[in-house]
């Protein structure tokens, strides 16, 4: 039985960024930006509709948006919600159809508000699934490709309005690598309308629900806030996580290759976890936690590193030295721990010879 | 060199005066509502006491709180306008989008956004448009606005956008003030905007202010430099301070926590700074303060400035104790009236301080006014306030080891003598003038952070370091004095090449 639409109020928008900057796992980038203007939408009278997937008729035809880039330069091109809805008209044309909704690429980090944006400025609903469950550095690395669903066509925008279509790809991986040359041609950062999709397409091939799962952690970080209790607690009992340790920041090295934020960041041990240190590996997202030469948890677990006092996430971009924080582990998505998923997005996908073991028992491969 | 440090407050105005790296003379007024007239008297008496002459002094420090206090009070702030060049990039969040409206309604000026900018690579968002820039001065000018902020679109990397702009705000408006953006620092558009859109509406009055510090000093017969504190415990020149007033922002408990260092000798501790209603817990690492890791907010508006973590409590030598209860204590205060408020001094309140004068923790006015309260009573207050305190330090250590914990501040008699986690509670002389010693050993700091592009990682950072000595020095640091104290680099996702962001901040003894 799909759960029953809803509008999305001030408060949501607000509990959805802090939750979808938690499930961003270190990378999507800060939603402050697209919060802002989402506000303003609202403000002005505009409202949007969030549907359950499962209401979906099998051929309602559903946009699936997201932005491409470096973090750093939206810090000073800002994100206009603008830019991101002109990508949708521009696949209608190029399909000759009409789109019945949007929904989210990326749930985490500021990607999932490009679908709310989308939705507030051409009064689409917005079906409450994405194609990632988290955040991932790659187009390969969603559930679409997973499912073997086609890649293709995409539109493509930059705040100047150049634009192109991608009219057909070999498959995910060819897509990923002509799109990101793009993106840094256009300046490092563009909008994009991915491949669309059917209603069947979306209920088969998404994770579901994951909207719906931001706005929930948002609002147990909120409550555990406001009751001064530890949010971070909070949100680990809520959601079946696991607390993998607590400590201080002692380094971070990174380096850019092939177009991606890859590094390393360390934590020495406090409280219980005092002596010891974790080191977490990074592409954009985090990949690996490692407890001395042993992995403590791989992707696609989650690996979330949060800010110990306020429970805010912190990015892979702002992660600093002397930072005191938490790294939390929630379960990812079942579809991305199948053995095929894992092709995708296991550990081996971002070059670590390790097969994946969730930290989650049940869910073990 | 004989230095002078002066903490205006808003309670007292303090002043210390050092030579050779020690404490000579320090003096403790109460704040005037003729603040200058005060500083004055301060440094008349400073000098008398410790029978030194105006014209011996080598330096004069303040750290004031009249900045923020400015923007938290909103009041003495110029009506304000803002030019971004950013379009097409960075319309839809117009400048003052995330004020508090109480802010907004008395700094918001016309705003205008322009074509141009620069991409994360280097290049033009859009060909600049200086005909846009002129027509907003024009129009800026028509409003009798003087008070403009610039804002370009990754100025930080090039700021030759932000230059010609300002040339023509030159041009066209002569009377304008203008804050070019990438002399506030870092990227991030929207927070770096906020920050110069503050410090174009403190221009008037930081100016009055460093004039009115100059008259103070003429007023007391020193010739010396003034400099003035910031955020990150350093200092800068007067006129710096007059041109760049948000710098100077956290520069209260900054001061605090640097002159804790100084007293105690000690580079890593927690400091507790009990005030008249608050205390302040902050930690030192190297002998600096620790930085608070979140996004920092003054007045309500976002900035990029990276201030000292400080936990605040309700707990000062003003705080009001309920007389039926021993475990209620503040958190409201009797603040500076504490001497016509407070029993021990004849009024009517019962306050932390009348029941550390019972229970024996310090000799303030007259016991005998407090010798009735009960001996249960008082004995279970100051249980309270010492694990107010246990608590509030336990909440800032980050290390599971115990560390050594400074109490300064006027009410530093309240912090108890032992706590858990804490390896010795160290008092020290002059305890009570902590924030004008910080001022009075401050140094002087240069900062970059900026992106390099297609230099080897080697010389990016060298030429970081370079930039951020030049700042120094001009700022009125002893070239040979500069030492680099921190020195980050980020290199940049999604683009070809070489793209470094490096951050270099060096600093060095007044010169």
């Amino acid at each position: 039985m799909p759960g029953a639409a809803f509008q999305l109020t001030e408060r949501d928008l607000e509990d959805f960024a802090t939750g979808a900057w938690i499930l961003g796992t270190g990378g999507g980038g800060d939603p402050y930006f697209s919060l802002l203007e989402a506000k303003q939408h609202l403000a002005a009278g505009r409202t949007v509709t969030v549907v359950d997937p499962l209401s979906l008729p099998d051929d309602a035809l559903v946009a699936c948006v997201g932005q491409m880039g470096a973090p750093l330069a939206k810090q000073e091109k800002l994100c206009d919600g603008d830019v991101i809805a002109s990508t949708i008209p521009m696949m209608e044309k190029h399909l000759g159809r009409k789109f019945d909704a949007v929904m989210l690429w990326e749930v985490g980090g500021n990607n999932g508000f490009q679908a709310i944006l989308s939705g507030l400025i051409l009064g689409l609903p917005v079906v409450d699934c994405d194609a990632m469950g988290r955040a991932f550095p790659q187009a390969d690395m969603t559930t679409f490709a997973i499912c073997d669903l086609p890649a293709y066509p995409w539109t493509m925008v930059d705040i100047r309005r150049n634009s192109l279509i991608f009219t057909e790809a070999e498959n995910w991986t060819w897509m990923e690598k002509m799109t990101r040359r793009v993106c840094t041609v256009f300046g490092a950062s563009a909008a994009t309308c991915k491949a669309p999709r059917t209603g069947e397409e979306v209920k088969r091939g998404s994770c579901l629900h994951t909207l719906s799962w931001a706005l929930s952690i948002g609002r147990t970080v909120r409550a555990a806030r406001a009751a001064h209790a530890d949010p971070i607690a909070a949100v680990v009992a809520a959601e079946g996580g696991l607390v993998l340790f607590r400590g201080k920041v002692t380094d971070v090295m990174r380096r850019a290759t092939d177009g991606w934020l890859r590094g390393r960041v360390t934590i020495e041990g406090l409280d219980g976890d005092q002596g010891e240190s974790m080191a977490i590996d990074f592409q954009n997202e985090f990949s690996v936690a490692w407890r001395g030469d042993k992995p403590a948890a791989t992707v696609p677990d989650l690996i979330c590193l949060l800010d110990s006092a306020s429970g805010e996430a912190i990015g892979t971009e702002t992660v600093r030295y002397g930072q005191r924080v938490t790294v939390i582990a929630l379960p990812a998505p079942a579809i991305l721990t199948t053995p095929k998923g894992l092709q995708h997005v296991g550990p081996r996908a971002f070059g670590f010879d390790l097969d994946f073991h969730s930290v989650f028992p049940a869910r073990s491969a | 060199m004989i230095r002078i440090g002066i903490d205006v407050g808003g309670t007292n105005t303090d002043a210390v005066l050092i030579e050779a790296g020690a404490v000579r003379h320090a003096v403790k007024t109460a704040t005037t509502a003729d603040v200058m007239g005060g500083i004055v008297a301060t440094l008349g008496r400073l000098l008398a006491e410790s029978a030194v002459e105006g014209r011996a002094v080598g330096a004069v420090m303040i750290g004031t709180t009249h900045f923020t206090n400015a923007v938290v009070q909103r009041r003495g702030l110029a009506r304000t306008a803002g030019i971004r060049i950013s379009l097409p990039a960075a319309r839809t969040l117009p400048p003052f989008i995330d004020w508090p409206a109480d802010l907004r309604a008395v700094v918001a000026g016309p705003t205008f956004l322009v074509r141009g900018g620069y991409e994360v690579d280097g290049q033009p968002i859009a060909p600049f448009d200086a005909d846009a820039v002129r027509a907003a001065a024009r129009a800026i000018r028509a409003d009798g606005t003087r008070a403009v902020a610039v804002t370009g679109a990754f100025s930080p990397l090039n700021a030759d956008q932000e230059e010609k702009a300002a040339a023509i705000l030159a041009e066209e408006w002569p009377e304008a003030q203008v804050t070019r953006s990438h002399e506030l620092g870092r990227i991030g558009l929207l927070a770096r905007e906020n920050v110069s859109l503050l410090n174009a509406a403190l221009g008037p009055m930081a100016t009055h202010t460093v004039a009115a510090f100059r008259d103070a000093l003429a007023g007391a017969g020193i010739a010396a430099p003034l400099f003035i504190t910031q955020n990150d415990g350093t200092v800068v020149t007067a006129d710096e301070a007059a041109a760049y007033p948000v710098r100077s922002f956290a520069s209260g408990p900054t001061n605090s926590l640097r002159g804790a260092a100084f007293l105690s000798g000690l580079d890593r501790a927690l400091v507790v700074d009990v005030g008249g209603t608050t205390s302040d817990v902050g930690s030192l690492v190297a002998g600096f303060p620790r930085e608070a890791n979140n996004v920092v907010e003054v007045g309500g508006v976002r900035t990029l400035f990276r201030m000292p973590d400080l936990l605040s409590i309700g707990l000062g030598g003003g705080t009001l104790c309920d007389p039926a209860d021993p475990n209620r204590i503040g958190p409201v205060s009797v603040g500076f009236r504490l001497t016509e408020r407070a029993r021990v001094f004849g009024g009517p309140d019962l306050t932390a301080t009348d029941v550390a004068v019972a229970a024996g923790l310090v000799e303030l006015g007259d016991r005998d006014k407090v010798a009735g309260l009960d001996a249960g009573y008082v004995r279970a207050a100051v249980a309270r306030m010492h694990a107010m305190i246990a608590d509030a330090v336990d909440r800032m250590k980050s290390d599971a080891e115990p560390v050594p914990l400074v109490a300064v501040g006027g009410g530093a008699f309240l912090v108890p003598d032992a706590l858990p986690g804490v390896s010795e509670v160290v008092r020290v002389p002059h305890q009570g003038v902590a924030n004008a010693l910080g001022a009075a050993i401050a140094q002087v700091s240069g900062e970059v952070d900026q992106i390099f592009r297609d230099l080897p990682r080697e010389q990016a950072m060298a030429r970081a370091r370079e930039l951020a000595e030049a700042r120094a020095v001009r700022a009125g640091a002893d070239a040979g004095s500069l030492k680099l104290v921190e020195m980050e680099d980020i290199p940049l996702a999604y683009l070809p090449g070489n793209s470094l962001r490096v951050r270099a901040r060096v600093v060095g003894d007044v010169a």
